[in-house]
């Protein structure tokens, strides 16, 4: 049955989430001013908290579906603050990845470390088929040698390996490509530098340079050597990780312009503008009218959000809709942040006030894990149904 | 629990709707639309589709199916993908006979509700809408003032569904000076009641609507909506905003799923427009917001069907589908270029009632 209510349990889940949420708001400030000053792995005020998995225990189902009150929950805690949030729990991207395309024993062996993933090189982002990293293997030793650089690479100071994507034969194009597992250490792995960004200081960001860098033959992932003659299936596989992903980067995203609507809300209701939802839009002021429509914005994006994930949860495809979402979401976040700031004035654009920081984050959302432009190329190729050489 | 699963009642319904649609509605939306009239021998087909019959309680001659503001705005949906004139003429009945379920007395409901019930279709409409600009309807201008027993109705109201043809009229209205607002039953013979000759408006032409002339007319106690405990006002608007919201999806999916096979089709360039991606990425945003809209829509109606407050959730829902549909539909023109200027596609039909569906706010109440 459609519906849009939380049980007692969801809002349990929540509750306490938002709570811890904002202890990790206090400390928003200090590590965004204090950029490579990385938050710890427990916040002294965060340690009575239950941990994250216990508030799982005593799910029914009749409660919200994992996938979906995942999203929630992502969105819950970057309401709070979005860097600090990204050090509670282990887990990187690089993880979701070994998941998707490790085998057994690979997930087995790694599952345990916090892995980075690092795809993006200085010449190539949006389009990962022209990754030129190579690796080469020395038959003599075994081992796979590595030589390139990565850029941008997210818990990439923090991470204790990476998963990295080279290529095996540049003129194969995409089915060179094959992913890598580097644990820190490996020789020849150097962690270059750390970037220094827009927004989400608190989050480690480094860049990689990998110099005849040395690692066993078996950590290709999903070890499969060969290059296969059509393209392959296999970078389609690595692609699927990000059909969870990108809800969660959108949710993410989201819960920082939930977090400057309810500031905004309360700047403006002190101020004395009228919030009445039942009046049509001539007897609307201005300012109502205008946080009305951000805020439509962001139920809206929102929704996809939970939608993409409630297809996952049912055991559905959701390609097309979590492109949807990481669109949407990508877009929605960038117009409502900006439009708080407006709606406040110069207050809003004060660093006295966290608005203008939310205002920086939250850009990220609508770059990383494919840019706004390249879920839009995803979901016009499915509703033309054209291959990716019909529309690049 | 949140859940985008509709049940399998719904689905069913939802298909009937979508076949329906396509076989009885979208082949003659055009000459209803240039002949600015709704057949009756439409409005005679749409009525075995049961869409007002099956929602009233058995007591009163109907089927006594639950009423489902979720299933309602699934089968809107459908319809007005159709065209949105014609599916806001076959449910304009229910406009009149929905709050009368709702909200009316006992004896209300024994006289008022079997008319819907037989085998014809039966004309009965809301008179929400005034004309002037700044409409509002939480503001009203049409006024109630009690006298005696009964109530004096004073006001204009139009964009009143198929009014060349109801029995009755459901007149909200402002009650004795107060905010408040209140539903009147006004039989269309009441002295001091006068009808204009159909309106002719820009869009929703395949829907007739008129303009009520109230002068100081007279109506008994008894025809104030529910009684003395009147009627719940904000909710006959939070229906109507959500509902409408639901048409505005259906007409913006009519206007996406028109230019896709449009833009793959047509060349410019040496190749199809569709791999060019300004149009591509054009229609992205319409499959993208084709679907944020219509999330909006059904977390509204699943409130309403809560009994939940739904004020806000209704308001951002209609609110944000008009003026997506508006994006919507202004894009679809561009995509089919100067084809889409010209009324030989209907993209420049949807356009027109994309416009007027967005400025008429609480209009679309089933
Ligand atoms: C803070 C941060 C963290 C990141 N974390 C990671 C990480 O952990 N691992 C990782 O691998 N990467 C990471 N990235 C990299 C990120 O995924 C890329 O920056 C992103 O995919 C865009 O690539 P690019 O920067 O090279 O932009 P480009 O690919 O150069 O794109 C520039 C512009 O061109 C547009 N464009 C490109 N191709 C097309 C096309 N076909 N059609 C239309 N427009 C197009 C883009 O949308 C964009 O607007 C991170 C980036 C940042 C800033």
């Amino acid at each position: 049955m459609i519906d849009f209510t939380l049980t007692d349990n969801d809002k349990k889940v929540l509750d306490s989430i938002r709570a811890e949420a904002l202890v990790c708001r206090n400390y928003a400030r200090h590590y965004d001013e204090n950029e490579h000053e990385f938050p710890p792995d427990e916040l002294p005020e965060a340690k009575d908290f239950p941990p994250m998995m216990s508030l799982f225990g005593g799910r029914t189902k009749d409660d919200t579906g994992l996938g979906v009150i995942s999203m929630m929950v992502a969105g819950a805690q970057s309401w709070g603050d979005y860097s600090v949030r990204m050090r509670r729990g282990r887990g990187g991207l690089g993880n979701a990845a070994l998941r998707a395309a490790g085998t057994p024993e690979q997930q087995q062996k790694w599952g345990g470390l916090t892995l980075a993933m690092a795809i993006t090189e200085p010449g190539c982002g949006s389009d990962p088929s022209r990754v030129q990293m190579t690796a080469v293997l020395d038959p003599t030793t075994d081992e796979w040698v590595l030589n390139g650089e990565k850029i941008f690479v997210t818990t990439g100071c923090r991470a204790e390996g990476v998963i990295v994507w080279a290529t095996l034969d540049r003129s194969a194009g995409r089915a060179g490509i094959k992913s890598f597992l580097v644990e820190k250490g490996a020789p020849g792995f150097i962690v270059a530098h750390k970037e220094k960004k827009l927004g989400i200081r608190a989050d480690d960001t480094a860049a990689y340079v990998f110099k005849d860098c040395r690692i066993p033959r078996g950590n290709l992932l999903g070890g499969k050597e060969e290059i296969p003659k059509e393209s392959s299936g296999g970078f389609a596989g690595v692609m699927k990780t990000f059909n969870m992903t990108r809800p969660a980067v959108a949710a993410i995203g989201l819960g920082i312009s939930q977090a400057a609507l309810d500031f905004t809300r309360e700047q403006l209701q002190a101020a004395g503008v009228v919030f009445d939802y039942a009046p049509g839009a001539a007897s609307q002021s201005a300012l109502a009218q205008r946080f009305f429509e951000l805020e439509a914005l962001q139920e809206a994006a929102m929704l996809t959000v939970m939608r993409a994930a409630w297809l996952s949860d049912t055991a559905k495809p959701n390609n097309l809709e979590s492109s949807i979402c990481k669109a949407k979401g990508g877009a929605a976040v960038r117009e409502i942040t900006q439009g708080c700031i407006e709606l406040l004035g110069p207050m809003g654009a004060s660093r006295e006030h966290l608005l203008e920081k939310w205002f920086r984050d939250v850009r990220i959302t609508d770059i990383y894990e494919g840019t706004g432009q390249i879920q839009r190329l995803i979901i016009a190729r499915q509703i033309l149904d054209y291959g990716r050489t019909e529309l690049k | 629990m949140i859940s985008f699963g509709p049940t399998e009642e719904q689905e069913v319904a939802r298909d009937a709707m979508r076949e329906f649609a396509a076989s009885a509605i979208r082949p003659i939306a055009r000459r209803c639309d240039e002949d600015s009239q709704t057949p009756d021998a439409f409005l005679e087909q749409a009525w075995q589709l049961g869409l007002v019959a099956t929602q009233i309680p058995e007591a009163y001659g109907g089927a006594g199916e639950a009423r489902s503001p979720i299933t309602n705005v699934l089968v809107l949906e459908e319809l007005a993908h159709g065209d949105a004139g014609l599916a806001l003429a076959a449910v304009s009945p229910a406009l009149f006979a929905m709050p009368v379920v709702e909200f009316g007395t006992e004896a209300q409901k024994r006289e008022l509700l079997p008319l819907f019930c037989g085998e014809r279709f039966h004309a009965a409409s809301l008179a929400l809408v005034e004309p002037g600009p700044c409409f509002d309807p939480t503001a009203l201008r049409t006024r109630a003032e009690r006298k005696g027993d009964g109530f004096v109705l004073s006001g204009v109201k139009c964009c009143v569904p198929l009014a060349d043809r109801a029995s009755h009229f459901l007149v909200l209205a402002r009650e004795n000076g107060g905010d408040a607002v209140q539903a009147y039953v006004v039989p269309r013979d009441a002295a001091g009641l006068a009808l204009a000759a159909p309106e002719k408006n820009l869009g929703l032409r395949a829907l007739t609507t008129g303009t009520l002339t109230l002068e100081r007319v007279e109506v008994p106690a008894s025809a104030r909506l529910g009684g003395d405990a009147g009627c719940d006002a904000r909710r006959i608007v939070n229906l109507a905003r959500t509902a409408q919201a639901a048409v505005l999806v259906g007409v913006s999916r009519a206007v996406m799923e028109y230019a896709i096979p449009y833009a793959k089709d047509r060349e410019a360039f040496d190749e199809a427009i569709a791999k060019k991606q300004a149009i591509a990425f054009t229609l992205a945003d319409m499959c993208i917001e084709v679907d944020a809209m219509r999330w909006l829509v059904w977390q509204a109606a699943s409130r309403l069907e809560n009994g939940i407050d739904a004020t806000r959730e209704a308001q951002l829902a209609r609110s944000y589908c008009a003026k997506q549909a508006m994006k919507i539909a202004d894009d679809g023109v561009q995509v089919l270029g100067g084809h889409g200027f010209i009324r030989e596609h209907p993209v420049e039909l949807w356009y027109r009632n994309a416009r007027t569906l967005g400025v008429l706010d609480g209009a679309g109440l089933v």
